[in-house]
């Protein structure tokens, strides 16, 4: 059984992370070398992390499942990175940062751990700069920044539309000039199978060569999980079709615990699914709503094309429900009341499953120029997809999976539950709550990897050094690999009629439907069984050609497919487990008058983290949320 | 729509490749063309036959990892659109679409259409960054860049490491590739000190690894999905004379 401990230094909230400087222990540079730290992942979290252990003298190793680590999703991060340089002059501070992403996650995330990001935010902002990436500028020469939902002041610095490969590609590049060191091996097309744990502590993974199919043992003093998020379990979402939970799920069967799992934020706007083959949603950044206005026609079923209802005759909703935040409210309040709205029967479009996202009036005020500057990515994109050219008529939105708040659970040095493997960037629970502000995405992998875990993960390994390099044929690297070839086999024997993408569709509807932007009791009583019954199926009737010694993109799927079938079931249980609304765990059950979530802080201040527990029920365990410095209030952005 | 492709297929690196021909019916104009291929492959997974094996990920034309000759293009007819944004749209019903993994030798084949491109990471890796440490960075601010300057650079780092340019090109040449990123780096003031060095070592990586040479036909600027321009490799040749 586990017991949590979040390991908080004491003290005033702006002091902990100094205090943990400070006490933390250090490895010695000769030290260091002796060191094997394994690093999977090199998205926004990853790439950081490794760069940056290679560069303090870390032997790491580095895994990812593309063909190069500049591929990792985080490279379509599109609108921006926060930090509170308060460049702006517009009253941003450390601790306003802090504040705006604790309120923006509706008070469910830890405030030690988010003030510690916002505190690191503005080193990342210098750092990127000096490593060459280009974000705006004025023309005074100095960086500029831009307003994102949920907060009032302009805090985001970006590269257009597309701040996330800049910043991604930016990592890359501190990886390659670690790679040519020597510090840094890099292992592509590789795929984590399972963690190795010897006498408690992690000690190494077993991967399969995705060009060869070969199993690998690889060892470390520390690993290091950066694997992203799972949203991906809804078929259909933003991300990249390959990203998967499948490397956080064998750690959690492992016995690192899940925290808060169902928490997902269902991204207001991307562009509407528009047939059964659809294979992704396309996201349309955030920072569109800086100058775009969201309506939907006053008249219900109104099918007239956009451009001919007259101005009196659209409802600009969110500026009508929210006044004071307007058109720039967080994500998890804007797709609530898309959905509403289209549920209502105003949606717009073929399928009436979208709302219109408006830029004739930022047009008419900036000119096309201005727009196109900010923006012009991502229109190309959108019409690309869509053929339609939104400078001439508004983009049509819907909501779509996209961000997972839940994650493994990590103490404040980052650790698991499980002794010397941590969890950073999407991968872990802990800095958004119930709902990540824009933005603010690609501040905390960065800031996990560039700034924190380079501290945390030395505390960790100084009383390591005496440990010589781990073997890899020990009974623990044994069983872990013959596990991973046993389900390898099991996949392949199947030899049923349908295919890994035919379930991964199955188990996105029950998901979307149940467990997605609004979920309720009975809803997800009866998901939980129709999940449990596509499991059966899964393994009963699973389609995978070839083998398992080549390469074997099917195969692949169905590994991942079968993880999201155990995974799916723990958020329905843990949205079942939590009876209040919060943030983007909608239960409909817990609203205000006014159809805004309603949190219970009396019975619901926990972070609910689950423990593996082999063919029983996982056990919850509750690490509760203790607010020292803010005062925890109904969240409102009228 | 109905269309006939001729895809090539080759079980691996040593293998002996050959094309094969399917017939695919129920393709929508509305989809794209990786997922008109993922209709192929769940065709043919229920068919009992092999699918057909491709590199594709972020569906929205960024991470790079698709890429295909589409026709004799690389990423398709359609300028400005990487193989995952190419709608079927702009196919006929009826129409023969010859699909091709990349042909260049830098990149041999892995399996159908999916071929190795680490030559490019090796080209970064040799000298395609600015070496400041985690924590040793001065205050963003405090080194102020021309606007100008500053987008060009960003032009130039839109670069998403598809490998287009280089099967674009009858060299087999990577200096769009590589001009891309000497330009991000050679705009900007933080990319100078170690200005010389980097293009010394990221040309002489790239020949090692293979590339041919530009003979400026712009082929490749004509197929980046990303539009980066050819004066890119002018600005290339002359940071590399410099460093001579």
């Amino acid at each position: 059984m586990i017991t949590l401990n979040s390991k908080i230094p004491d003290g005033p909230l702006e002091e902990k992370w100094t205090k943990y400087k400070k006490e933390a222990k250090l490895v010695n540079p000769a030290n260091k070398k002796k060191l094997d730290i394994i690093v999977v992942g090199t998205g926004i979290s990853g790439a950081p992390a490794a760069s940056s252990l290679g560069e303090l003298g870390y032997n790491v190793k580095v895994f990812c499942y593309q063909d190069t680590p500049r591929r990792a999703h985080s490279v379509a991060a599109q609108g921006g990175i926060n930090a509170a340089k308060n460049y702006k002059n517009d009253g941003d501070s450390v601790y306003r940062l802090f504040y705006d992403v604790i309120k923006g996650g509706d008070f469910r995330a830890r405030e030690a751990n988010v003030y510690r990001i916002a505190e690191v935010s503005n080193q990342i902002i210098d750092h990127f700069t000096a490593i060459g990436v280009p974000f705006a500028r004025e023309y005074g020469g100095t960086l500029t920044t831009r307003s994102f939902g949920g907060v009032q002041v302009s805090r985001t610095f970006y590269s257009s539309g597309q701040t996330g490969q800049q910043v991604l590609l930016g990592a890359y590049s501190s990886l390659n000039r670690q790679i040519k060191a020597g510090t840094v091996t890099m292992f592509p097309r590789r795929e984590m199978l399972d963690l190795v744990v010897i006498d408690g502590k992690a000690r190494g993974i077993i991967v399969r060569n995705l060009i060869t199919g070969e199993i690998e043992r690889h060892s470390a003093h520390a690993v290091v999980l950066a694997t992203g998020g799972y949203g991906t379990i809804y078929y259909l979402s933003t991300l990249a079709v390959n990203s998967n939970a499948s490397a956080a799920w064998k750690a959690y069967k492992r016995g690192a615990a899940f925290a808060n799992p169902s928490f997902v934020q269902i991204h207001p706007s991307s562009v509407p699914q528009m047939n059964e083959f659809q294979s992704k949603l396309t996201l349309m950044s955030e920072s569109l709503r800086n100058d775009g206005r969201v309506w939907v026609p006053k008249v219900r079923g109104d099918k007239r094309p956009a451009n001919e209802i007259p101005e009196e005759e659209r409802d600009y909703y969110l500026e009508r429900r929210y006044p004071a935040f307007g058109n720039l409210v967080p994500r998890d309040v804007a797709s609530r009341a898309a959905k509403e709205r289209c549920d209502a029967g105003y949606g717009v479009g073929p399928t009436g499953l979208a709302v219109n996202l408006d830029f004739r009036d930022a047009i008419k005020k900036q000119g096309k120029k201005a727009i196109e500057e900010k923006y012009g990515n991502l229109f190309e994109m959108y019409k690309d997809i869509t053929g339609i050219d939104s400078y001439e008529e508004p983009m049509r939105i819907y909501p779509a999976g996209h961000y997972t708040m839940g994650g493994l659970w990590v103490d404040y040095e980052l650790m698991t539950t499980i002794t010397g493997l941590f969890a950073i960037g999407e991968a872990n629970f802990s800095d958004h709550g119930a709902n990540r502000l824009g933005a603010s995405s690609l501040m905390q992998g960065a800031g996990d990897g560039y700034f924190i875990l380079p501290y945390t993960i030395s505390n960790y390994l100084a009383p390591e050094i005496k440990v010589p390099r781990i073997k890899t044929d020990t009974p623990e690297f044994q069983e872990a690999e013959e596990r991973a070839v046993e389900r390898i086999n099991r996949l392949l024997s199947v030899k049923g009629k349908q295919t890994a993408t035919d379930f991964h569709k199955k188990l996105g509807k029950i998901m979307w439907d149940h467990c997605g932007m609004t979920r309720n009791e009975a809803g997800l009583t009866q998901a939980l069984n129709l999940i449990r019954e596509l499991r059966e199926e899964f393994w009963k009737d699973l389609a995978v050609p070839g083998s398992a010694d080549e390469l074997n993109q099917e195969l692949e799927k169905a590994g991942r497919v079968a993880d999201f079938l155990e995974l799916a079931e723990l958020m329905v249980i843990d949205a079942l487990n939590r009876r209040e609304s919060c943030g983007a765990h909608f239960r409909e059950e817990s609203q205000t008058a006014d159809h805004e979530a309603q949190r219970n802080d009396d019975e619901f201040a926990y972070v609910a983290v689950w423990e593996y527990n082999n063919d029983q029920p996982p056990v919850l365990h509750r690490e509760e949320l203790k607010f020292e410095f803010v005062e925890l209030k109904q969240r409102s952005y009228k | 729509m109905k269309l006939k492709l001729k895809i090539w297929k080759q079980k691996n690196a040593a293998a002996k490749g050959r094309f094969e021909t399917y017939d695919l019916d129920g393709v929508a104009p509305e989809m794209s063309f990786v997922e008109m291929l993922a209709l192929l492959n769940q065709t043919l997974i229920q068919q009992g036959r092999e699918p057909v094996a491709f590199d594709h990920d972020c569906h929205e034309g960024i991470c790079g990892s698709c890429g295909m000759y589409i026709n004799g293009y690389p990423h398709g007819p359609v300028k400005g659109l990487t193989t995952c944004l190419l709608s079927m749209r702009h196919f006929k019903d009826g129409e023969t679409i010859v699909i091709e993994p990349w042909r260049a030798k830098p990149f041999p084949v892995v399996k159908d259409l999916i071929v190795d491109r680490s030559a490019l990471d090796k080209i970064q890796v040799a000298g395609g960054f600015i070496s400041v440490s985690a924590g040793a960075a001065p205050e963003a601010n405090a080194l102020p860049v021309r606007k100008h300057n500053s987008d060009l650079a960003f032009d130039s780092a839109v670069c998403i490491g598809c490998g287009a340019c280089v099967a674009a090109c009858k060299n087999a040449s990577a200096m769009l590739f590589v001009s891309a990123k000497i330009s991000q780096y050679a705009l900007l003031p933080q990319g100078r000190p170690e200005a010389k060095e980097r293009v010394r070592a990221m040309i002489a990586e790239m020949d090692k690894q293979g590339f041919g040479s530009c003979s400026n036909t712009g082929a490749c600027e004509s197929q980046c999905p990303k539009q980066i321009k050819l004066f890119n490799i002018a600005r290339l040749n002359r940071e590399y004379y410099k460093a001579l």
